[in-house]
């Protein structure tokens, strides 16, 4: 990457640019385009501050004015979420959009914060540091709220599982999520993993973490009081992760472009751990008063962002910044990402008692600053004044850019390749050997592969992990309260229409919640799309942000916070537009959880929901038949809510012997998957699903707002008053050591998980 | 009866081997690296994690912990000791135990349910299982293949200090390429014992993969309780 060029290669230059030094010399050419920056936006900051801005000015504008950290593309859009937050969703919600991570009341005076973030770009250049760090950085944001994380979660997307390539970045990745959120103990309880073409150049890493704790305990990124100090602990500072999120995450990838691995940070979980520990220590103690952790920006968004927050200006004398590279200019120290730092305000009567706890952990703080009366952020270099600018404008003022939108021209002839063209499977036979395939294909096949490089059960609190539909974690260990999380996409759908794919990602999510059992209660996305300068992916943008917010709405669940990914394309191609959305819900007791297997003989099975003949972006299009084309299956937010509705009812009363979401590949999986959870197999009809669907699409459709559920004999009775007028066909009974159609086809267990289990080993090893 | 817990700058299981000493009806005392002192307990838990992110080698710099200045005497001189995961690992690095945990042979971090046969019930740490039983509890770590020199390792086997041993797949193979399937073993006195699985991940339904894991922490009250009674 380019930097700035140092100043002292200019003849007759001071080494260091000082306010003044830039006052005196405001035709001095500088590198804003080098750094990302339009001109436009170079001439906004210099009208801003008044004069040209001096490197470290110039550096800090640069970083937080880019994509990633500004939304400048984005934020237009986000009124989007404040017109369809009604008063009523407000209720639970005790921090909304805006902060490190929103905070939901859980009830019993408990709080709990989520998020999922991305770091894509980073895990394609370097694929284990870069889903690494992602970890890191969400567990940071979590910490930042007060709260301790008590679990992580992935959502992955790769290219091909076939393409070399895939091969470099999926191992590193899952090595990267695992090898650092294993050492920080916190339990990877779900996720996805997806593979489709569109991601070969564009990989999605998107971490999610969820934390917990009491109401009152609360913390946010506010630097207020005059006189308080700035306090910078953890990690020092080093020279990796320079302009990260302006140069990777903010701009296209182009072929045989120059290498842009230093952009990258490593991670050392080890001090992130013991960050963590040392933090909650902190806020036990009660010395902090404002904390920020170092994220993308570094130190330019947590002085900046801290400052902008609170009621002053604030002071910082960086050269007391601890280095592991003496040779950087201040400049890079305020562009730096090195990993595992943060930033808190202290009174300074409780100084002495916060760098005592800071001792005990061996975690390095430093006084650097203090909060001022002013309202600029001033930061010196050896007593020469760097940087003096209004914190908001960088903060929180930077651009913004109302990107022209247009609906693109491929849709309707996509649209109207539907899927009815597709030769379907006629007999018992034929529909056997494709249930087969699709479950030995890369999406729906075994991805223990993966998830065992996960350590789910650290802190004991884990009631539910994959492959079950949602993570459910218990918080409170006395009553057994606790949360489950789920988080889905299916690009496929968001590509034929991102308004019905974004509200099919959010209807999955909160159906897989309800299937755990679990009353859905909040929103968090990450919302992965390609380049913002094309009005085709601005509008597809749109619609899955209006698809969302407005289903959130119909769902009363607030979104609580998230992260925008764009620039996920090669050239001119984009990524399918993948907004991942993540659920959260609440549960009295996760003990009354429901697992997603069959577990004893003799239960009745049940098909909840309406099935129609609906394959458009189907699983069984795009694996048997290499098709996309279509419309996705029709949403149906009242059946969401009304199925979600009884599955946490039957839950609560601990009716159900197993229930699990109908999503890709529909029943035909879902019984799949099912009978090989624990190896009880099941007898099944699907001859009277519905009014005209035969037994392939019984089978394969993915008709939104069902799931597959077992119950007892001796609770069949009790569940029958619950589900009301829910549509509910009586499919079998478990039982044995097949899964048996009637008048289709027997398969074994041992047959189903052989062709599910085999598909990674084979190109991973084992 | 009191049940001393290490938390060293990157344990991970110190909460969850606390919980499950008091869930068996202990009362669970949480011990600092940093503190030499043991504060008199009955026993003593090296919890997992990533001591110091595993840096230098597995439990290698936890050896030189101040607390282990203290444990090390005790430990010789017959308090109970059970190292699980990290603690296994720093229980070999403190030659405690004989024998070392090298990189699963399939190279990868590994976090699966076991089936583990007992065979050695008088340890102080296994006397409430059966001898030959079959427990089935959590392994999770990426450096867990006990190996060690054939004279040791046939040591191990003649004086019955091999505690517990893997089941093995269809090929003969353990989860991670341990020597003979080895998954815990013992001191000649029977009250250190080191194992890779984790008990304490397997004493409450519903929070893992059975509550096979009770035994351990069961069987060392009694002990102390007998221990006490005989003193």
């Amino acid at each position: 990457m380019t930097q700035p060029v140092a100043q002292s290669e200019h003849s007759g230059i001071p080494s260091i640019d000082s306010v003044g030094h830039a006052a005196a010399t405001p035709d001095l050419e500088q590198p804003w385009a080098e750094l990302g920056l339009k001109d436009d936006e170079y001439a906004n900051i210099r009208e801003i501050i008044g004069r040209r801005p001096t490197i470290a000015e110039l550096a800090m504008y640069s970083v937080m004015w880019s994509e990633h950290c500004s939304y400048k593309s984005s934020k237009v859009h986000f009124t989007l979420w404040g017109e369809n937050t009604t008063d009523e969703m407000r209720e639970k919600l005790l921090v909304g959009i805006g902060e490190n991570a929103g905070v939901v009341d859980i009830g019993d005076g408990w709080a709990v914060t989520f998020k999922v973030e991305s770091h894509n770009h980073p895990s394609y250049v370097e694929p284990y540091q870069g889903a690494a760090t992602g970890v890191g950085g969400i567990v940071r944001d979590i910490m930042s709220m007060g709260a301790r994380p008590i679990a992580v979660m992935d959502s992955l997307r790769f290219g091909n599982l076939s393409h070399p390539d895939t091969e470099r970045v999926l191992p590193g990745v899952v090595a990267g999520v695992g090898g650092y959120g294993n050492c920080l103990g916190l339990p990877n309880i779900g996720g996805e993993v997806v593979f489709d073409d569109c991601y070969q150049g564009n990989p999605l890493v998107n971490a999610l973490c969820v934390g917990a704790m009491r109401t009152e305990d609360i913390h946010l990124a506010k630097a207020s009081g005059a006189g308080n100090k700035v306090i910078l602990f953890g990690a020092k500072t080093g020279g990796d992760g320079i302009g990260g999120v302006s140069v990777l995450a903010s701009e296209t990838f182009e072929e045989g472009g120059p290498t842009k691995r230093p952009a990258v940070q490593v991670g050392d979980p080890f001090a992130e751990k013991v960050l963590i520990e040392c933090c909650l220590d902190l806020y036990k103690a009660g010395v902090v008063a404002g904390i920020q952790d170092l994220g993308g920006a570094g130190l330019s968004c947590a002085t900046s962002e801290l400052a902008s927050n609170g009621d002053g200006g604030m002071r910082v004398e960086l050269d007391l910044v601890p280095l592991r590279d003496a040779s950087l200019e201040p400049h890079e120290i305020l562009m730096s990402e090195s990993q595992e730092r943060m930033m808190a305000i202290v009174e300074p009567d409780k100084v002495d008692a916060f760098l005592a706890i800071t001792d005990r952990w061996d975690v390095e703080a430093t006084v650097i600053g203090e909060v001022t009366d002013g309202d600029h952020l001033v930061i010196t270099w050896h007593g020469d004044v760097i940087v003096d600018v209004p914190p908001r404008s960088v903060a929180h003022e930077g651009p913004t850019y109302h990107r022209p939108l247009e609906r693109p021209g491929y849709l309707d002839e996509l649209q109207a390749n539907g899927p009815e063209s597709l030769t379907r499977p006629e007999s018992g036979e034929e529909l056997r050997t494709q249930l087969l395939s699709m479950l030995g294909s890369p999406n729906l096949c075994d991805k223990s592969w993966v998830t065992n490089q996960y350590d789910r059960y650290v802190m004991g609190n884990t009631a539910l992990a994959q492959p079950d539909d949602a993570g459910v974690v218990r918080v409170d260990e006395s009553t057994g309260r606790g949360v489950a999380v789920a988080t889905d996409c299916n690009g496929r759908f968001a590509q034929l229409d991102p308004y019905a794919g974004a509200q099919l990602a959010l209807a999955e999510a909160y159906r897989n919640v309800a299937t755990a059992g679990a009353e859905p209660l909040a929103v968090t996305d990450c919302l992965n799309f390609g380049s913002p300068e094309d009005p085709g992916v601005m509008w597809q943008f749109r619609e899955a942000i209006r698809g969302i917010a407005e289903g959130c709405k119909f769902l009363g669940i607030p979104v609580t916070g998230g992260n925008v990914s764009f620039y996920n394309q090669t050239g001119d191609v984009a990524i399918h537009p993948t907004p991942v959305i993540g659920v959260l819900g609440v549960m009295e007791d996760v003990a009354r959880r429901n697992g997603s297997g069959f577990r004893t003989e003799g239960a009745h099975v049940y098909l909840l929901g309406t099935t129609r003949d609906e394959l458009g972006g189907s699983e069984w299009a795009h694996v048997i038949h290499k098709h996309l084309g279509g419309r996705p299956p029709a949403v149906d937010l009242a059946a969401e809510q009304k199925l979600g509705q009884v599955l946490v009812a039957a839950a609560q009363e601990g009716l159900l012997e197993a229930a699990h979401d109908l999503s890709d590949g529909g029943l035909a999986v879902a019984l799949a998957e099912a009978v090989m959870r624990h190896g009880v197999g099941a007898r099944v009809d699907v001859a009277d699903v519905g009014e005209g669907v035969d037994a392939f699409t019984a089978l394969f459709s993915e008709s939104a707002a069902r799931a597959l559920v077992a119950v007892s004999a001796e609770h069949a009775g009790r569940f029958g008053q619950i589900i009301g007028d829910l549509p509910c066909v009586h499919l079998g009974t478990t039982g044995g050591r097949d899964l048996v159609v009637d008048d289709q086809f027997t398969v074994s267990i041992a047959e189903l998980r052989a062709a599910h289990e085999a598909t990674l080993p084979a190109v991973f090893g084992e | 009866m009191r049940v001393g817990v290490v938390t060293f700058p990157g344990s991970l299981d110190d909460r969850d081997a606390a919980r499950a000493v008091r869930a068996c009806g202990g009362e669970a005392v949480s011990l600092w690296h940093g503190d030499d002192d043991l504060h008199g307990v009955d026993a003593v838990i090296l919890p997992g994690g990533f001591s110091y992110g595993d840096y230098l080698r597995c439990g290698a710099i936890a050896r030189f912990a101040p607390i282990m200045d203290r444990l090390v005497p005790a430990a010789q001189g017959g308090l109970p000791v059970l190292g699980i995961c990290n603690g296994f690992q720093v229980l070999t690095e403190s030659h405690l135990l004989p024998g070392a945990l090298i990189r699963n042979d399939h190279r990868k971090f590994n976090c699966v349910d076991v089936d583990l046969a007992v065979e050695n019930t008088s340890t102080a740490w296994t006397s409430d299982y059966e001898q030959g039983q079959t427990i089935r509890i959590v392994l999770k770590n990426g450096e867990g293949a006990f190996v060690a020199d054939n004279d040791t390792l046939d040591r191990l086997e003649g004086e019955g200090r091999v505690v517990f041993r893997y089941g093995v797949d269809e090929h003969g193979r353990n989860p991670n390429g341990s020597y003979r399937n080895i998954a815990g073993i013992t001191n000649e006195r029977g009250n250190i014992v080191g194992l890779m699985p984790h008990p304490e991940h397997a004493v409450e339904a519903g929070y893992g993969p059975s509550t096979d894991g009770r035994g351990f922490f069961t069987s060392v009250l009694k002990h102390t309780v007998e221990s006490a009674a005989t003193a």
